[in-house]
């Protein structure tokens, strides 16, 4: 198919814009859940289509289709030809002044062992097992064991004659239990809003321990039935891997996106706190907090060798000591704005144009166990796994609640506590970041489930993380 | 695509399979325009084009669904639909019986063509460019023509197609101080562009005053419809689900046992009838004109998917397998509009609010943010526009015993949701005076 498209597309282009790229994306997936015991009948997905992008008179158009025809591929083009001309008199960048990327290469994302080559039996067994192992007990109201798998194939042209090809293989492994006792419920999961995405095969659910997890998800969704609510007060929080894959992505990630600074989301996911003038000088947080944009990380869910403009992926620090030195801002946004910034044009799918995007956004590891974090707080608690999630428009005041806690008194692990939450302000939490967990406690992590843009793009982001230490957070419980 | 080339593709299923496999085929596709401004410029236009379908093959109780994307060139499809369905055919025997499968057995087929009058987006990009001179005009322009199609082996065939557009957008004045509004229908009405920027620019000089911080603490507080709007649709996710209901995961579990109870003059419907989305879901049963979900303050219905009704014995009613509602209604009660200010006398005026989530989902304790225009009101009077305030409040106290009045007038929505597609759900609220708010950041 792909040969076939780099001719239809070479022999289509005009004369005349400055650049005409062609993104086309083949997206399979397999979705497998088994609930309280019951498979539920397994959902094939095949997604194709492409996306045209023209610059011409100053202005941008695009044109997205699934008619992959050559006379489909033709009305596209001709109809981001169109918007682009029509728009270049009032368009918020003159398109004239860029020059776009014209990469080649090739680039495939990690995988030991196909999942989607096993037998459909062998899959479901597992899934079946790890459903199993999640019940056998009273008072649990749903469980369900679920992988949505996919393998995404991407092929990126420009008329500059640029030709990237890039796959990847992915897995979002999920364990979920529902408890319930006296018309009380509560829930625990193997990584809340579908966390534990990575790109791999059937590895991943080696990797996660997938069935005897079930058995700890199980055991603490009962243990939170009979637990005391967290209590109320300033305290220090350590949050787990799976915690600060949501406290980096909406309070580190989302503010420094350059396209939010630059005013697109406004309307929408919002503006920043963060402004132009803060780069390279502003104290994000303390001098522990390091921050990477790393779509090299392996098998972390949002790799790639190239972004959806064509800019070639790199690892760079955004945050180094706590100081803020970079946005998270594409080819076209760093134009706009005159500062460097990342390859994280992306978009969510063939019929969505590229925005700024987080892709892997990680906390690098420190030098401490997660026993020393524990053992330096006096009186605190250790959160795990996001449940509940809000935050400012300017991402700056959030509130943040997890699945399950733990009191920690005296530098040790005390009882468990049902709904953990802490609220903070971005601009000075980070401040309060005391110690930052080694590799030992390090995690790669990631979710389908991260969403903006007008029009409204849901997308895969990674982040990997320590365990860390914050000090006097204001920490908080459910209704008594 | 239009009833007749869905037709030849239903004509194609039906023949390519062997005896005795079933089908449903729900599919969904667009022609849309979608214009991102910033600044009152554009920042990026295009049109997408794109269909796709989900086919569910059936032996018995064995089931298993394909979905794929629609190219809208027949052939093109047919042959994707075959390739769907040989893959799904190898697969079928491998897969267990389902207990809770129900299917649609009762053939009842719908039509729903609403004629409609798109402009050109070029045209409305120079409207608003125009309109939006002088002003900090940011939001999306989406438009053009959508559809829904389902058919079945049982010969059931339902169409819904329209053409809307929806023009949603800020004028910002400052940071994150801004005017939210939307246009938007089955028509264009220049005029009615001239006029809602005019009222956003009107309103923003309400904008010019220092903003004032308030302490946390609760405030009485009036909610515009926007406002109660974001509330509903957070109660929305589980609220009404007979799943979650049954799992004892709904935020209103408390509602259902009696334990506590709303104002009586709350009433919350599913109103099908009355709004913008087709009457059938994507498993072909055909939704009642309305379901009521609350009255006199009391749960008093519920969404009941096809297979929550199998699994769980209780009858569906048309809602879609995550059993939230597409068009909620709230009734509107007795305090008009133009009276709200004087009624709230000193508090905070909430146009919009922002990012809810839940503190405490067994108690329906949720928190959020204010968003856009918020003011401080002093003896019913706008004094100064708000910082942004996180609010934690119980949604049972909010539409319960803090609830002072509800608007006498609804404001319609129609949902500005573009994730993978443009939404045909909207909700229809009035706004509602409550005594406390609770702000706690």
């Amino acid at each position: 198919m792909s040969d076939a498209l780099i001719q239809t597309f070479r022999a289509a282009l005009p004369a005349g814009p400055d650049h005409v790229s062609l993104r086309w994306m083949d997206k399979r997936e397999t979705l497998l859940t088994v609930r309280d015991d019951v498979v539920q009948a397994p959902v094939l997905a095949h997604d194709v289509g492409v996306m045209v992008t023209v610059h011409e008179n100053g202005g941008l158009g695009y044109a997205a289709t699934a008619d992959l025809s050559a006379s489909g591929l033709r009305a596209a083009i001709e109809r981001a030809r169109q918007w682009a001309k029509a728009v270049g008199a009032v368009s918020v960048i003159d398109t004239r002044t860029l020059t776009m990327p014209a990469p080649k290469g090739e680039w495939r994302g990690p995988m030991t062992t196909s999942w989607d080559a096993l037998a459909l039996s062998e899959r479901l067994d597992r899934l079946k097992r790890a459903c199993a192992a999640a019940g056998g007990r009273d008072n649990i109201s749903m469980r369900e064991a679920s992988v949505l798998s996919s393998v995404t194939e991407t092929l990126y042209l420009t008329s500059a004659g640029g030709e990237v090809r890039q796959s990847a293989v992915a897995m979002t492994p999920e364990i979920e239990v529902f408890t319930l006792k006296d018309g009380h419920s509560q829930r625990r999961t193997l990584g809340g809003l579908r966390g534990a995405s990575r790109q791999g095969g059937a590895e991943i659910l080696d990797a996660f321990a997938f069935e005897e997890t079930a058995v700890r998800i199980r055991d603490e969704a009962l243990q939170l039935l009979d637990a005391p609510d967290c209590p109320t007060g300033e305290m220090d929080i350590i949050l787990a891997p799976d915690q600060m894959m949501l406290q980096i992505h909406e309070s580190i990630g989302h503010p420094i996106e350059l396209d939010r600074i630059l005013g697109d989301e406004r309307n929408y996911a919002g503006t920043s706190f963060v402004t132009m003038d803060m780069f390279g000088s502003y104290q994000y947080g303390s001098e522990v907090l390091n921050v990477s944009f790393a779509p090299d990380e392996p098998g972390e869910f949002a790799g790639y060798g190239w972004d959806d403009d064509g800019t070639k992926g790199e690892r760079v620090l955004l945050i180094e000591n706590g100081l803020l030195k970079r946005p998270l801002g594409g080819a076209i946004s760093q134009a706009r704005a005159g500062i460097n910034g990342v390859a994280n044009s992306r978009a969510s799918s063939w019929n969505r144009p590229p925005i700024d995007r987080m892709a892997n956004l990680n906390v690098e590891p420190g030098d401490t166990s997660l026993d020393a974090l524990i053992g330096g707080v006096e009186r605190g608690i250790y959160m795990q796994t996001n449940l509940s999630w809000s935050i400012d428009d300017s991402r700056n005041k959030f509130q943040f609640g997890c699945e399950f806690g733990r009191e920690i008194v005296d530098g040790e692990l005390r009882g468990v506590v049902k709904n953990p939450n802490y609220r903070g302000i971005s601009a000075s939490f980070w401040r309060n970041l005391a110690t930052v967990g080694d590799r030992s406690t390090y995690e790669v992590l990631g979710t389908p489930y991260c969403g903006k843009g007008e029009p409204n793009q849901v997308i895969g982001v990674g982040h990997a993380s320590p365990a860390c230490h914050f000090t006097n957070i204001s920490v908080f419980g459910g209704e008594a | 695509m239009n009833q007749q080339s869905f037709g030849v593709l239903v004509d194609h299923v039906a023949n390519a399979l062997p005896a005795g496999i079933g089908f449903t085929l729900n599919a969904s596709g667009e022609q849309s325009d979608f214009v991102r401004f910033n600044h009152a410029k554009v920042r990026q236009p295009g049109t997408v084009q794109q269909g796709d379908a989900a086919l569910r093959l059936i032996d018995g109780k064995r089931h298993t669904t394909a979905q794929l994307t629609l190219s809208g060139n027949a052939e093109t499809d047919k042959a994707r639909l075959s390739e769907s369905i040989a893959t799904v055919l190898a697969l079928l025997s491998q897969v267990p019986e389902d207990p809770h499968l129900l299917l649609s057995e009762e053939v009842c087929p719908t039509f729903q063509s609403t004629p409609t009058d798109i402009p050109s987006a070029e045209s409305v990009v120079d409207a608003v460019c125009e309109e939006g001179q002088g002003t900090d005009l940011v939001g999306i322009y989406a438009g053009g023509t959508l559809w829904r199609a389902f058919a079945n082996h049982h010969g059931q065939r339902n169409w819904f197609d329209s053409g809307s557009l929806l023009l949603d957008y800020s004028l910002v004045h400052s940071a994150d101080k801004a005017v939210k509004s939307s246009i938007g229908g089955t028509s264009w009405d220049r005029a009615e562009l001239t006029s809602s920027v005019a009222v956003a620019k009107q309103q923003l000089v309400a904008l010019d005053q220092p903003s004032r911080t308030v302490e946390p603490g609760s405030y009485r507080a009036w909610l515009a419809p926007a406002a109660v709007a974001e509330l509903l649709e957070l109660m929305s996710m589980d609220g009404f689900s007979e799943r979650a209901h049954q799992m004892g995961a709904s935020c209103l579990q408390r509602l259902a046992s009696g334990e506590v109870s709303l104002d009586s003059r709350v009433r919350l419907t599913e109103d099908t009838v009355g709004g913008l989305g087709p009457a059938f879901q994507s498993a072909g049963f055909v939704k009642p004109d309305q379901v009521v979900l609350v009255a006199d303050g009391k749960l008093a219905g519920k969404l009941v998917s096809p297979r929550s009704s199998a699994e769980y014995g209780v009858v569906a009613n048309g809602a879609s397998a995550r059993e939230t509602p597409s068009s909620l209604v709230m009734a509107p009660g007795d305090l008009p509009t133009e009276e709200a200010l004087a009624a709230l006398g000193t508090g905070i005026w909430v146009s919009n609010l922002w990012y809810l989530n839940y503190s405490d989902r067994n108690s329906a304790r949720v928190t959020g943010m204010t968003r856009f225009a918020t003011f401080w009101v002093e003896d019913g009077k706008l004094v100064a526009p708000l910082s942004v305030m996180r609010f934690d409040a119980s949604l049972i106290k909010l539409f319960g015993n803090d609830l002072e009045a509800i608007g006498a007038e609804t404001a319609f929505l129609p949902s500005a949701s573009t994730y993978g597609s443009r939404s045909t759900d909207s909700i229809r609220v009035p706004g509602m005076l409550v005594k406390a708010l609770p702000f706690t950041l």
